[in-house]
């Protein structure tokens, strides 16, 4: 109970904190990075998404927030084309990143998932030891030229997502023996391993103990100065933490976009309101 | 005769069963209105107990007869043959003799003269049977009732029906998997005594070390012949070894491309039938190679200049192989299938390709369980009888040239247990030593492949 309370009040904090912080509005004003325009997804015969669009700006955190089954992690999924691996699913529409149309026939999806990583719901380390789980995708990339520049690149992927602390005695020991928080910490370093432009998390807190989700949110909060981070959250709260700019889905539908703040203090359509006063959702 | 009499057993208790369920559920019924008390068990269970209870005795009388009486009626057989002729006959002789007034009191009649004792003794045995059949008839039936009444009588309110039928269906239960447990057993410990046995004639060193396999098939004492096992173990590894190296990779990839390639319409044709495979007769697959595979592969040899037989290790682990690809790929299908979606979704995340993610993180993360559905096809080729029998050319001679006949265990086992088979010198004891060889064998390999395929499960679940 005392944990809740404290949850909700660091909640109103961060909104205030937000409010009088500069980069907190200026940041939907920052350069626009992804832009969808008019996306669908059907798997099957049924319509998961009804013609998304929505502009994502450079380096800055965007929520996608929305009750379960609202098409959220569908949208995150078309971003890096990972709807491409799920049989009978088809994407409408066009997604640009930097002015490139992602769906290009001509455009080779690996590379373009070397650019936009990937966190999911659940810590999925590969069966492999720590240093490899972070050594595989610039392995396959062939980031590295030696044995040097590797470890290299996973000590600082490890530093940047806060773990190297924590494994620095054990980077030969399975990945899978880390705590949950650990693990999704290992998957955030893998994915900026390989060096990427947008981090896409797809629920990263999802599975994880309050003081896990704390870490992971601060982590967050670091990396945006680097990358454009897209977040799937089914916490308002986390929405409201960790994000400049929050879209609110509802049935496949993209209800409401804007600056978070704006969504969580005065939001313009009903439905949006009802979602983040807890009367749908 | 027999068969009537046992239906009208059969009858007889399913009519008081019937009777006794009733009558249990009846009268439970009643408890409920004419007082208006909770009973503790619903009407079904009372009726169930009754039965229940019926049943036990029934069944305990039935089991008491059929242990003791065949003993009972053969103790009067032979008191109706006089004690002068008793005296003349040996056991073979009595035993005949028995059998003839059996056939006799079954109204069958018997071949030849009747000697002068027999009419009479054998219409004494037809009376002595009917007599006996109406005791245990009727001791069924008294037996039943009392226990009814027995029962019936316990019904009330806060008896607890449930609980007893339960500890009755789980005591059932266990008792059946006792049978599986107990037929293992029972298959062991035959297999071990008359292996000992075998060991008697021949010793182990000799048996298990020993390099010459000819069996002197009409040979007598001390002149038995050789027991080597090791040509036989030499063959049946040579033709599991080339079984693998063909059902091994072909399986293999065909489980890749089913579970991570094929488009979901063509898996749905293409498993069942690949699993067909599976359900086709060993003995087809014999003909198989015996007719097609053989006479091809000796005539390509000709071709290249190499001396292939037409019956040969090669021609039955061929076959073997194609058999056992089924296994190999379903098993290893459904394992590529348990590697958490998240994982692959993962690999695909940092950008690897669709081989890049089965090579480096679904190969290695279902390799325990791969290696554990090997071992099982392996314990099924080892233990592969009719292929051999007729592919693999029948010579049991210690030799490496795959492309020479060879035998293996289980053909041996075969030629031994065929023909005129008295299980009184190492001729056909023998059967028993090999099959405990081949029994250890694959048993080692079930354990070991468990043991790896339950590592596997601990991972993900």
């Amino acid at each position: 109970m005392d944990m809740l309370a404290g949850k909700v009040k660091r909640t109103e904090a961060t909104i205030n904190t937000m409010a009088t912080r500069p980069d907190a509005h200026t940041a939907p004003d920052r350069p626009i990075r992804i832009n969808a325009e008019d996306v669908t997804v059907h798997y099957g015969a049924k319509q998961a998404l009804f013609g998304i669009s929505i502009e994502i700006p450079d380096r800055a955190v965007t929520s996608f927030i929305g009750p379960s089954g609202c098409g959220k992690s569908t949208f995150l999924r078309c971003i890096n084309r990972m709807n491409d691996t799920i049989e009978g699913a088809k994407v409408g529409g066009t997604i640009t990143l930097d002015g490139e149309n992602i769906y290009d026939p001509s455009l080779d999806v690996v590379e373009l998932r070397a650019r936009i990583g990937m966190v999911f719901q659940k810590p999925n380390p590969f069966p492999k030891s720590i240093y490899e789980n972070v050594a595989y995708g610039p392995k396959i990339h062939g980031l590295a030229r030696n044995k040097a520049d590797l470890d290299e690149i996973v000590i600082s992927s490890l530093k940047k997502a806060g773990l190297f602390e924590e494994v620095k005695d054990r980077l030969n020991e399975p990945g899978t023996g880390l705590s949950g928080g650990q693990q999704q910490r290992l998957c955030i370093a893998r994915a900026i391993a390989v060096g990427p432009e947008v981090i896409l998390m797809d629920e990263p807190c999802s599975a994880l103990d309050p003081i896990a989700t704390a870490i992971i949110e601060e982590l967050i909060d670091e990396l945006r100065e680097n990358y454009t981070i897209v977040i799937v959250t089914h916490s308002m709260q986390q929405a409201a933490r960790v994000s400049q700019k929050t879209a609110f889905f509802h049935l496949g539908k993209l209800i409401e976009v804007g600056p978070t703040s704006d969504i969580f203090t005065n939001p313009v359509h009903k439905q949006t309101q009802d979602y983040i006063m807890g009367r749908i959702g | 005769m027999t068969q009537l009499n046992s239906f009208i057993i059969a009858a007889l208790l399913i009519v008081l069963l019937g009777f006794a369920y009733q009558s249990g559920w009846a009268r439970s019924r009643k408890l409920v209105t004419a007082n208006g008390v909770k009973i503790h068990s619903r009407s079904q269970y009372h009726g169930a107990l009754v039965a229940i209870w019926v049943l036990i005795p029934a069944l305990l009388i039935l089991g008491l007869w059929a242990f003791f009486g065949p003993n009972i009626t053969r103790a009067f057989t032979v008191t109706q043959i006089p004690a002068d002729v008793v005296a003349t006959l040996d056991q073979p002789a009595l035993n005949a003799a028995i059998q003839r007034l059996q056939a006799l009191a079954s109204g069958y009649g018997v071949s030849g003269d009747l000697a002068p004792y027999e009419q009479g003794a054998g219409a004494a045995l037809r009376n002595f049977q009917l007599v006996t059949f109406l005791i245990v008839l009727a001791a069924v039936a008294v037996a039943g009732i009392l226990a009814l009444l027995f029962a019936r009588s316990r019904i009330d309110a806060r008896l607890r029906a449930r609980t007893h039928v339960e500890r009755i269906i789980n005591l059932l239960l266990l008792a059946c998997s006792a049978v599986a447990i107990l037929t293992t057993v029972g298959i062991v410990a035959s297999l071990l005594t008359e292996a000992l046995r075998f060991f008697t004639f021949i010793s182990p060193f000799d048996f298990f070390f020993g390099t010459v396999w000819q069996p002197n098939n009409s040979g007598t004492a001390g002149n038995y012949g050789s027991y080597g096992i090791l040509p036989l173990l030499s063959g049946t590894l040579m033709i599991t070894a080339i079984a693998m190296l063909v059902a091994v990779p072909i399986g293999l990839m065909a489980a890749i491309y089913l579970s991570q390639y094929a488009h979901h319409r063509l898996r749905a044709f293409a498993k069942p039938i690949i699993e067909i495979l599976a359900g086709i007769p060993t003995i087809v697959f014999g003909f198989l190679a015996l007719v097609t595979v053989g006479p091809f592969l000796r005539d390509v040899g000709n071709l290249v200049g190499l001396d292939i037989s037409a019956t040969s290790a090669l021609t039955a682990g061929i076959v073997m192989g194609i058999m056992i690809i089924p296994f190999v790929s379903s098993l290893s299908d459904d394992i590529l299938n348990q590697v958490p979606r998240t994982l692959r979704d993962g690999a695909y995340g940092l950008g690897a390709t669709k081989s890049e993610t089965i090579r480096n993180v679904l190969l290695p993360a279902a390799l325990p369980g791969i290696v554990g559905a090997f071992l099982l096809a392996v314990s099924r080729a080892i233990g592969e009888t009719m292929i051999v029998v007729l592919a693999a050319g029948n010579s049991p001679v210690l030799r490496g040239n795959p492309f020479e006949p060879v035998a293996t265990i289980t053909v041996s086992i075969v030629n031994q247990l065929t023909g005129d088979t008295d299980f009184a010198g190492p001729q056909s004891l023998v059967a028993f030593a090999l099959g405990l060889t081949l029994f250890v064998i694959t048993l080692l390999l079930n354990v070991f492949a468990l043991y790896i395929v339950r590592r596997f499960r601990e991972q993900y679940e």
